[in-house]
């Protein structure tokens, strides 16, 4: 079977199963809103007079809230159905089934999805660097009447460190910007060593306080480790909480001193220090099947999030939330308890 | 000359950068003197840090650009991407559908740019969150699939691998407590939960201690490096 | 048994994707009809996270920082919502950041499933705020470790934080006795300890949930450095199922709002899914083995 052919048959049957799960019960894959008036009373100041200024928002809701309204009141319109929300419902199903068609085969629909994303992700990024940084920090600063006039009225007057600050700050980022003209690229090299070297003096004592030295003291651990019962009666060390947890104790400073031998390849790998490398290596092993099993566990649980979007917000066969009365899966469950 | 002076602008000029931001980052940590102009830096650093999300941004534009007016392969996805890129950059920078700030009602800047109704707020609930979060839950099929065909026990490290993988997967789920659950209180240690509790806490945190304590190591010397200028690899050939 | 190896050995890894999707499909659909979890026994780090929250008097300021997007909200978008949830029953101020972009929006999420819907008593600006998010990865700490408003000088919905009454006597991020962190990478859970618990001198302390790709990184950092973790949707069920049961109503039979059981539903196809892993590298050793020793077999 040709590949084009597989793809027809599998959207075919795709487009026949939502049909159905359409026409059965309350259908599936619709958003609603909820209308909000907003109302706010502006006192009077230099440049204006009081006023109530007003203006109408839509706010999502669950289904079950607008059936409520449409049965109490047919022509209520507080609740309304959103086409916007609802396209974008189904749009949101597309890109999630065309994100999973890869599994089967590079495709056209995947291509599609991966290149909304990278046009999007870039654009949100930078709307998000604009408006969240560059707008109170840098404008803020440089422009302060503009942005206090027409986005931030509460925003505090830059002081002249901060003015002179953000001179250089606005210096050094057009030089970034540089690197995508043509010529003079190079100049963005200045901005870069800036942070490149902001990071290495960062780094340098962050690491050594927090990993170094940190670190090492928590090895420090005593190799007989009493443990002694919090009930008044009884007094002394519990016997094998303290054999466990001193054992404990040791396997850890012995793990901690092997494995570090084993990264230390200044020396060979011979004797001594060849043996306790190899047991260094044991507990690498372990350490890494450790962090399979929880690689896995985080990995799952993105799938299963996934897949809960496509069974409850899209195909309406869930409804954990109870945003919804959802007849089919109820009647199902009370089958099945 | 000429090339003189390209020199210092293009390898001494940033060198200097590098080593004098990094030393008063360094100073600031320890002289309650120099802490605000470590502040400052920090500051400088945060702005350049947003103005590269820009970079970023400029970055794609250009490089689809040149996709499509080469007509390379491909060059169709190349143009989607222009369109959603351009979409989701005037909707956001001009706030399209935003509604005024309850704050600030006469300003109509002043509204959260992901406020409801709006359409950056409908960009991102209906195509960011779901093209990426799939993407992500790839991710557990491939690993199924690594796993089936790459986990061997072909020797006593692999073994120990693949048991205290076993472990963790079956201790951290219901199937733990089912399988060994009946063990009475005295070998209670071996039940599988506890057993992954343990190795966590011991074998787990020797071995990542380790790795911490060598990476803390390595960094501090590429970093120390980069202070003395001694590391230029960063400036790119010529050095 | 031969041929069945044979199978084994050329099989298709889309079966295997198959099998996945299966494993995890079939749990979420009979959970989410009949309503069922799986019981959930706290682990040690999971009881620190709640007793570092518990231990705290109402009125408290606590910093949460959301350090991840929604590519990680199947794991770490319940434990958001839990520890929210606890936060506002103990009547604490919460002060929301965010280091990672799409941060502020998973707050606002939060705010409104959690305290817009069960504590509507809670006002904006004094028992809550959303500050939004900053540039600026491990600088950002920086500058918070010596003033917190040059870091953070207006809140998500442009107002100055010299205004806000929830941020009465922060001027570091050390006047917080709390640091609660979401974290999925980088900046996250490891930068918040680099840089600022490590530096300020246990005036704070530090709880952190994370994805399970960092958890086994971090568990160095416990309990000196970081006194409390909740590691994977495990952590996170755990933890749930601790909050929902210390804020119960007591003469009530009301069951728990379904979104303070996520984690908790999300703990069935992990047992799916891992039973399959499992039984994948059982059964991708057989195949490797039996190849080896019809091979061997063979040459001699």
């Amino acid at each position: 079977m040709k590949p084009s052919k597989t793809w027809v048959i599998v959207v075919a049957v795709i487009v026949v199963l939502v049909g159905i799960r359409m026409s059965i019960g309350q259908g599936m894959a619709r958003a609603y809103v909820e209308r909000i008036d907003q109302s706010v009373e502006v006192k009077a100041s230099d440049t204006h007079g009081a006023s109530t200024e007003k203006w109408t928002e839509w706010h999502p809701v669950a289904p079950k809230k607008f059936e409520a309204a449409q049965k109490a009141d047919p022509s209520q319109t507080k609740f309304a159905f959103s086409w916007a929300n609802t396209i974008g419902l189904w749009l949101a199903a597309f890109f999630t089934l065309a994100i999973f068609s890869f599994l089967y085969r590079d495709n056209p629909g995947y291509r599609l999805a991966e290149a909304v994303i990278i046009g999007v992700s870039a654009a949100y990024w930078g709307v998000i660097g604009f408006w969240d940084t560059l707008v109170p920090k840098l404008f803020g600063a440089l422009t302060p009447n503009l942005v206090h006039d027409q986005v931030l009225p509460s925003l505090p007057a830059p002081t002249n460190g901060q003015v002179v600050a953000m001179c250089f700050a606005l210096a050094l980022g057009l030089m970034l910007l540089m690197r995508l003209a043509p010529k003079g690229g190079w100049i963005s090299l200045w901005p870069i060593a800036f942070i490149i070297g902001v990071t290495a003096g960062l780094k340098i004592v962050s690491h050594v306080e927090s990993d170094l030295v940190a670190q090492s003291i928590a090895t420090f651990k005593p190799l007989v480790q009493p443990i002694v019962s919090s009930e008044s009666a009884q007094s002394g060390w519990m016997l094998w909480p303290t054999i466990w947890a001193s054992f404990a104790n040791i396997l850890l400073v012995i793990g901690v001193l092997c494995c570090l031998t084993y990264f230390f390849f200044s020396v060979e790998h011979k004797g001594v220090a060849g043996r306790a490398a190899r047991v260094g290596i044991m507990y690498l092993m372990i350490t890494f099947g450790a962090a399979f099993g929880f690689t896995v566990m985080g990995r799952v649980a993105l799938l299963a999030a996934r897949i809960e979007f496509l069974f409850d917000d899209w195909l309406w066969l869930i409804d954990p939330a109870g945003k919804r009365i959802v007849e089919v899966a109820s009647a199902i469950g009370s089958m099945l308890c | 000359m000429a090339e003189g002076s390209a020199r210092i602008m293009k390898r001494l000029v940033p060198m200097w950068i590098a080593i004098i931001a990094g030393f008063v980052m360094l100073l600031s940590a320890f002289f309650p003197i120099t802490e605000s102009l470590g502040e400052t830096v920090g500051e400088i650093f945060n702005v350049v840090a947003a103005i590269a999300f820009v970079l970023g941004a400029g970055s794609l534009a250009k490089v689809n650009l040149a996709k499509i007016s080469r007509r390379d392969q491909g060059w169709g996805y190349a143009a989607i991407t222009l369109i959603c890129f351009a979409i989701t950059l005037v909707v956001g920078l001009g706030k399209i559908g935003v509604p005024q700030s309850t704050q600030f009602p006469l300003l109509g800047w002043s509204g959260e740019k992901d406020a409801e109704g709006s359409i950056f707020g409908w960009i991102y609930e209906f195509a960011l969150v779901p093209i990426t979060s799939t993407m992500f839950a790839l991710l557990a099929f491939y690993v199924a699939s690594a796993a089936f065909r790459a986990f061997r026990a072909k020797n006593l490290e692999a073994i120990l691998l693949l048991s205290t993988a076993f472990i963790v997967l079956l201790g951290r789920t219901f199937a733990g407590v089912v399988l060994t659950g009946w063990l009475p209180d005295w070998a209670s240690g071996l039940r599988l939960e506890n057993l992954s509790v343990y190795i966590m806490q011991v074998f787990n945190t020797a071995g990542n201690r380790a790795i911490i304590i060598g990476i803390a190591l390595g960094v501090t010397a590429t970093s120390l490096r980069i202070l003395l200028g001694v590391d230029r690899s960063w400036m790119g050939s010529g050095d | 048994m031969s041929k069945f190896i044979t199978i084994l050995e050329g099989l298709d890894r889309r079966w295997i994707f198959l099998a996945m999707a299966i494993s995890v499909a079939g749990p979420i659909l009979y959970i989410g009809i009949t309503g069922k979890t799986l019981p959930e026994t706290p682990t040690p780090t999971a009881r620190a996270v709640y007793k570092e929250i518990e231990a705290l008097s109402p009125g408290t300021p606590v910093l949460l920082s959301f350090d991840f997007d929604p590519a990680s909200g199947g794991e770490l978008t319940p434990m958001a919502t839990s520890l929210v949830h606890q936060c506002a029953a103990r009547g604490l101020r919460m002060v929301f950041i965010a280091l990672w972009p799409l941060g502020p929006q998973l707050i606002d999420e939060t705010i409104k499933r959690v305290i817009l819907a069960d504590y509507p008593n809670l006002k904006e600006g004094v028992d809550y705020v959303n500050l939004g998010f900053q540039s600026g990865n491990e600088s950002v700490m920086k500058v918070m470790l010596t003033d917190f408003a040059k870091a953070f000088p207006i809140t998500k919905n442009g107002v100055a934080v010299g205004d806000v009454v929830a941020l009465k006597g922060i001027q570091r991020v050390d006047n917080f006795p709390l640091l609660i962190t979401i974290s999925a990478g980088y900046p996250g859970a490891k930068e918040w300890i680099q840089y600022v618990i490590s530096s300020s001198g246990g005036k704070i302390k530090m709880v952190t949930g994370c994805t399970g790709v960092q958890t086994p990184g971090l568990y160095p950092y416990y309990p000196v450095q970081l006194n409390g973790l909740l590691g994977a949707i495990k952590g996170a069920a755990e933890y749930e199922s601790l909050v929902n049961s210390s804020l119960a109503p007591k003469d009530s039979s009301a069951a728990v709002p379904a979104k303070y059981l996520e984690a908790q539903r999300r703990m069935g196809p992990q047992l799916g899914a891992h039973l399959l892993m499992i039984a994948l590298i059982i059964l991708g050793n057989i195949a490797f083995f039996a190849q080896r020793n019809s091979k061997v077999r063979a040459t001699s």
